[in-house]
This record gives structure tokens, sequence and C-alpha cells, in this order.
């Protein structure tokens, strides 16, 4: 017998006399993995798949895809056509890389933040300019703010602005795959200022607890809103918070796309062989505004913004890589470009000339029928519109 | 936001923008001193509170997500400067840490005053109001209490705000014996309003009319005032009909009443302030007077807070009722994005009840 050890309901806890506090900081913070360096030369390889020509070329296209479209629909919100919009700008990789680690069997529940990943789905450009315009083939039924994407068929649960809510969510949804014995798992994805709300405890605790195939993505862009992240949390990050929960984590570097996919691919493996949870954090920067009701400069300076913007600029430095691979050239750059912004402009004109949902729609789903009180008020408000059509907007067929 | 709200749904802007006309001066105390005092709006005036808190009272402190630079709608601008980053801070984004650190602080015997960025995403503090702060005092036999906690929320419509930034959850708050939940109308009546919930010995959520933050403007003195809670205020007299609402509905049914009264209907609005403990007295003596009571908030119907003034006031007046009480309020749906103008309590669907209440 063992007297050095004290043997509790917890387990077995080795005794010691010194007194000693651990300390609230390691000596190193946790590094970062990379598989870039910043001009897109590949450092080493460590990675247990290849990203080949087929894949990379759409990872890219994909990423230039976000750009643009983020650059668009931006400006149609600033010009008053659509009521609000938010930019994934700087957080290209992020979306993209860890979109193509997955497969479209794995369900993803979203922040906001990650219209990449929808889109790598296959979610067409038109689909999300009918979301902003909230028209009538809007999955949504025009009822979300715009950029509260959601896809049943693409596997992505529909997005919910209250902070946090989706984590715990996410251990359900996984906790089912398990049950199901399915070979896939879910992918939640936060911020770093989600990690202080109540609910990523609760997940995060959920999961490592009901060992559910869930892997938690942190995009730790430093900023939420105006708040900077050393008001957000003291720790070294949200890596370090793992640990504590019982969950394996890694820290990469979310400017650079291979190193995003290669965690990705390994985090997902881990998840469904060992059905446990696994914790990502993504380091990167918000390039954008919070969205379009934000000014960054009012709480941020414009170096930081532009040295974010040009020398770690995650789409610049994967397009390095793959031209240095000889898969792409200034040729099919320009190509490219001009071929995507026309598409999103046409998207955006369709959208735009799209009518609005039927009034049906503000009363259907609230519940699965419609019961008798929304019954009743469906009638009066019909009658009402009848005596004031002038009050109502003129989009929305009656 | 308020910009594209009106560019979107130029229809509500008129009504906003005739908010103006609301002034205080029926209030009958500090603000009989109004005359040539600047014009606010009622951001700037909030502002002007929390500044006038903070100066007064060293042991008051300011604090929510993104307060620091000013808060998302600038209410909090200029604040940290003035007082220093120990009174005025950001938090975590967090709202049960924001109502728990707050409870914690005016337990302490100080005026914690708490920004919750939208009252749609109050629901994560709500164990932490519900089940503290509301019994704080009452649990510990008055040993405790954490009355110096006000919990400061922008609520209501917007034009563009969908589910989330839409809501009006005071009905939520009024079924909780404890706290006190108040809702100013006019940049005037935000302040000293505020000042009296930041200086009131318990704890109270005040609800804050964000589509009037920048739309409503009007003259407001400057100095340090309080206006009384749980005290209505008839705000239009009238003989025919009893209109009670709060926060930004009032600026609709003060248009419905200007409407009415084209028609020969003479209407009384009442502005009810704080909705818990409530005035019954004076919606009563009103009732009393006209026969005839409507009640409208944006907030669903369905166990929205008018429903328990119109059950007080049939319980007090029900041989005196002529008609029975109509509710024009927000539909029992979520708050929709493109629906919102057929969701909201317009001015006609209030015309309309007053004159079907009227010649019942
Ligand atoms: C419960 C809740 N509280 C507050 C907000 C308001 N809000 C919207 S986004 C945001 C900041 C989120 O920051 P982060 O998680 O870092 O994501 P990022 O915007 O940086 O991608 C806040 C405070 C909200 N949506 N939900
Ligand atoms: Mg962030």
């Amino acid at each position: 017998m063992d007297l050095q050890v004290l043997d509790f309901p917890g387990g077995k806890v080795a005794f010691t006399s010194k007194m000693q506090f651990i300390s609230e900081t390691s000596e190193k913070r946790v590094p970062c993995y990379r598989v870039l360096d910043d001009y897109g030369q590949q450092i080493e390889y460590d990675c247990s798949a290849q990203v080949n020509e087929e894949l990379a070329v759409k990872m890219y296209t994909d990423m230039v895809t976000l750009q643009i479209m983020d650059a668009i629909f931006y400006e149609a919100q600033r010009q008053g056509r659509i009521s609000f919009y938010l930019t994934s700008m700087g957080e290209e990789a992020i979306n993209i890389a860890s979109a193509a680690a997955l497969t479209n069997d794995d369900i993803v529940l979203p922040q906001y933040r990650e219209q990449g990943v929808l889109l790598w789905r296959g979610f067409t450009v038109q689909e999300f300019a009918n979301q902003c315009f909230g028209n009538k083939v809007d999955y949504g039924k025009g009822r979300q703010m715009p950029i509260h994407y959601g896809s049943n068929k693409h596997n992505y649960f529909t997005v919910s602005s209250p902070i946090g809510t989706q984590l715990p969510q996410a251990v359900g949804a996984a906790y089912s795959l398990k049950m199901d014995k399915k070979s896939a798992c879910v992918a939640a994805y936060f911020g770093d200022g989600g990690t202080s709300e109540g609910d990523f405890h609760a997940g995060l605790n959920f999961a490592a607890v009901m060992e559910a195939p869930v892997i938690f993505f942190c995009r730790n862009n430093g900023w939420a809103i105006s708040t900077h992240t050393r008001e957000q949390f003291r720790s070294d990050g949200i890596v370090v918070r793992g640990q504590a929960y019982g969950i394996r984590s890694i820290r990469v570097d979310g400017n650079d796309a291979l190193a995003v996919y290669s965690a990705v691919r390994e985090a997902r493996e881990m998840a469904i062989k060992d059905q446990r949870p696994i914790l990502i954090e993504a380091l990167t920067y918000r390039v954008g505004h919070h969205s379009t009701s934000d000014d960054s400069t009012k709480y941020r300076s414009m170096d930081e913004i532009e040295y974010w913007k040009m020398s770690r600029n995650p789409v610049n430095r994967f397009r390095k890589w793959v031209e240095r691979n000889m898969w792409w050239d200034d040729k099919r750059e320009v190509e490219l470009r001009n071929d995507i912004r026309n598409q999103v402009l046409r998207a955006i004109q369709t959208a735009e000339k799209c009518e609005k949902p039927p009034l049906s729609d503000l009363f259907r789903d609230v519940y699965d029928t419609l019961p008798s009180n929304l019954h009743e008020q469906e009638s009066q408000l019909r009658e009402t519109i009848k005596s004031y059509p002038k009050d109502y907007p003129l989009d929305v067929p009656v | 936001m308020a910009t594209t709200a009106a560019r979107r749904f130029g229809r509500r802007l008129v009504p906003s923008v005739s908010r103006r006309r609301f002034s205080s001066s029926a209030a009958g105390d500090a603000l009989q001193r109004t005359q040539n005092h600047p014009s606010l709006n009622l951001c700037s005036a909030i502002n002007q509170a929390l500044h006038i808190a903070l100066d007064t009272d060293p042991r008051s402190y300011v604090f929510g997500e993104d307060v620091s630079f000013g808060g998302v709608f600038r209410c909090t601008l200029g604040l940290a400067d003035q007082f220093g980053k120990a009174r005025v801070f950001n938090t975590p984004l967090c709202e049960q840490g924001i109502v728990g650190f707050g409870i914690g602080l005016a337990a302490m015997g100080n005026r914690a005053v708490a920004e919750i960025q939208f009252a749609d995403y109050i629901f994560p503090a709500f164990d932490q109001i519900v089940n503290e702060a509301a019994k704080f005092r009452y649990r510990s036999g008055n040993q405790f209490n954490c009355g110096g906690l006000t919990i400061r929320a922008p609520y209501g419509a917007v034009g563009h705000g969908g589910h989330y930034h839409s809501q009006s959850p005071e009905a939520f708050f009024c079924h909780v014996p404890g706290i006190k939940v108040v809702i100013p109308r006019s940049p005037s009546q935000a302040k000293g309003l505020l000042l009296s919930c930041i200086r009131d010995p318990n704890p109270i959520v005040f609800f804050e009319p964000k589509w009037l933050y920048r739309l409503a403007v009007e003259e407001v003195p400057e100095h340090d005032y309080m206006l009384p809670l749980s005290e209505a205020e008839v705000i239009r007299e009238g003989v025919d009909i009893t209109l009670v609402g709060w926060g930004a509905q009032l600026s609709i049914m003060e248009e419905a009443c200007l409407d009415a009264e084209k028609d020969g209907i003479s209407c009384e609005l009442i502005d009810l302030k704080t909705l818990l403990p409530w005035d019954k007295e004076t919606v009563e003596a009103s009732v009393r007077k006209t026969g005839r009571l409507l009640i409208s908030h944006e907030a669903p119907v369905t166990g929205g807070f008018g429903a328990e003034i119109s059950a007080s006031i049939v319980e007090r007046c029900f041989l005196r009722l002529e008609a029975p009480v109509a509710r024009i309020c927000g539909l029992d749906t979520p708050f929709p994005l493109v629906f919102e103008p057929f969701y909201l309590p317009t001015k006609n669907k209030i015309l309309d009840a007053i004159k079907s209440t009227v010649n019942y």
C-alpha cells in the first residue's frame, strides 16, 4: 500500500510536503502550430494529410470568393440596400480551411463569422444574397437579420445572435452522432468573446463528461467588438482551458490555411475515433469592423489593422504557397476575381428584385401548427391591412 | 441604426420625430424649471445622468460590455476618461457575470450601474436577477441588500433589429417581487428617472427605448434632478377613454389620440413609467373618469404587462367600465425582421381600438 497517495472518489492523488501553488501561467506560452511561414514557404510538413492541387485550388478559390462576397455585401449595406452586414475579413483561412478538413456529414454550429464554412459546403452566393435581402427564397423566410444563415441540407445550424448558446447545443448534437454510431462529428465555432459566457463552460464540461465527438473551434481574433482580449480573460488564451476540462487542445496560426486544415483534420480523426471532444484555438485578427454598426478606429489603431490586413493576410499567404507549387498564376487570378465579382453583383440584383416572403410566413413556424391565438391575430391583421394598406410595405405579398 | 430605420420604414419616422412634442412639463416638479435648457437626445440625457451619478457618489460604478469606449450606443461616452478605468470599465462578455458582479458590488454598499448591451441579451442573467437580486433583502431578513444595483438595457423595436435586437422583455421582470422595473419615454424623463433608479435602495431594471436614443430630442435641465418612481403621469387629459403605455410606444399612442380627437373622441394618455410596483391609483382614477381603458405595448400580447393592468383595473372598476379593456400589442410571434411593420401595434391599430371601445 502506497502511503504517499490519497485515494479519494476522484482517483489517486500523490501527497507532497512542499506547499506549492500552481502558477497562474506556465513558463512558456503555448506555442502556435503553423506550416507556412509569412512568405507562404512550407516550413515543415508535420501533417497527416497532404493538400493536393485540386483541393488547394478549391480552397484558394473559396477564400477569394469569400473576400469578394464580403466586400460587395458590405458595400451594399453602406448603400442602404441591406440592413446589416458583417465580414469575415482576416479570417478567410479559418473559415475555408477548417471547412475543407471536415466532411459534409459533420454538423456545424456556427457563431456568426463563419459564412465561409457554408460557402465551402456549396451554399451559393445567390443563397447568401437571398438571406441578406430577406426575400421569399431565403430559407429563414425573412425573419432574421442579414448574416443569420442556416441550411439544413448543408448540415449548418441557423445562426443565432445570442453569444455562446450554440456550445452546449453542439454537445447534444454530438451525443446523438455518438449514439447513432455515425462516422461524423460536430464542429462548433465561437469567438474569443464567446468564451466568457457561461454556456462556454457548460459546453466544454458536458463534452468532456459525455465523451462527445465535438470540435470546439475558437476564432481568437483579438477583439470582441471594442473589448480587447486583455479585458476578456487573463489566461494564456483559450487553448489552456482545455486541460482544465479534460479536453485535448491545440493552438494554431489561424492565418495559415495549411495549419488550420491539418489541425482540424487531425482533430476530426481523434474526435470520431476516440469519441472525445477537441478544442482548437486559432489565433487571428478581425480585420474588418465588428459589423456595419461599428467603427473600430474608435478603439484600435489603424497601424494594427493595416499590419494584419497586409503583412499577415491569410489569403495572400496561401496564394504564395499555391503559386510556389505552380498551381496558380496571375492570369487565373484576374479571371477568378472578375468572374466572382460579376457573380456576386448578379446575385445581389436578383435577390433585391425578388419579392419578400408572404404575410402568412409571419405566423408560421412559431409552432409546428398554427394555434388559435395566431389564427385570430392573422385574420385581425388582414382586416387592419384592408383598412390601412398604406401602413404596410408594398413588397410583402399579403 | 436610426438612419437605416428611417430609410426603410419612413412611415414610422414621422411619429418618431414627433416624439419631440413630449415636453415633461406635466411632471409638476423639478422639471417645471425647464425653460431654456439645452436640447438633448435620449442617449445624451442618459450620459448626463450617469455623469452626475458618478460625480455625486464616489462609490458608484458603471460597467458592462464595451462600456469603456462609450458603449455600442454611445451612452457611456467620455465617462471612463473622466472618472477613470477603476469606476467605468468593460467587462468580459458574460451577462450573468455582469449582474452577479453588480449584486456583490451593491451588497458592499456601492452603487452599481450595470449595462446589458441589448435587453435581448439579458436572459443569461435571469437567474442572477430573479433568484438573487430580487430576493437578496428578503431571504436575509434584511441583513443584506443589493439595492444599489441598477441594470440598464436598451429595449424595443428599431426598424431592422429582427429577433434579437428588438425585444421588449419587461413582462418577465414584472413577475418578480423584489425588483423594480422602470421605462422612460423621453430624454428629460430618462435622466430624472435613471438618477432615481441609481439612488433608489432597491435593485432596478431600467429599460431604455433604443429607437429614441437619437430620435427623441427635448430640453433637458442640466442640473441634478430625480423623478419619482412608482408614479404614473397623465401626459394628455381626456374624458372618453384612458390609454396606458410606457417608453417608445407612448408616441405612437399619442398619434392615435390626436387622430381620435379629429373624430371627436377625447383620450387621456398615461405614462406608467414604473411598471413594478406600478401606480394603480392614477390609472384607476382616470378609468373611473372615462369608463374605458386601452393598453398598448410592443411585447407580445399574451402574458404581457397589459394583462396585469387589465386584470387590476377590472377588479377595481368593474361596474364603472363601459366596454371591455382593449389591448393593442405585439403579436404572439418572435419579433420578425421583414414583417416588423405588421407585427407592431401601429397607430391605426390603436385608433381602431379606441373607436370600437368608445362605440361599444
Ligand atoms: C449574449 C450576448 N451578449 C451580447 C451580445 C452582443 N455582441 C454581439 S457580438 C459581440 C462580441 C463577440 O465577440 P467574439 O466572440 O470575440 O466574436 P467576433 O465578433 O470577434 O467574431 C457582442 C458583445 C450578443 N450577441 N449576445
Ligand atoms: Mg473576437
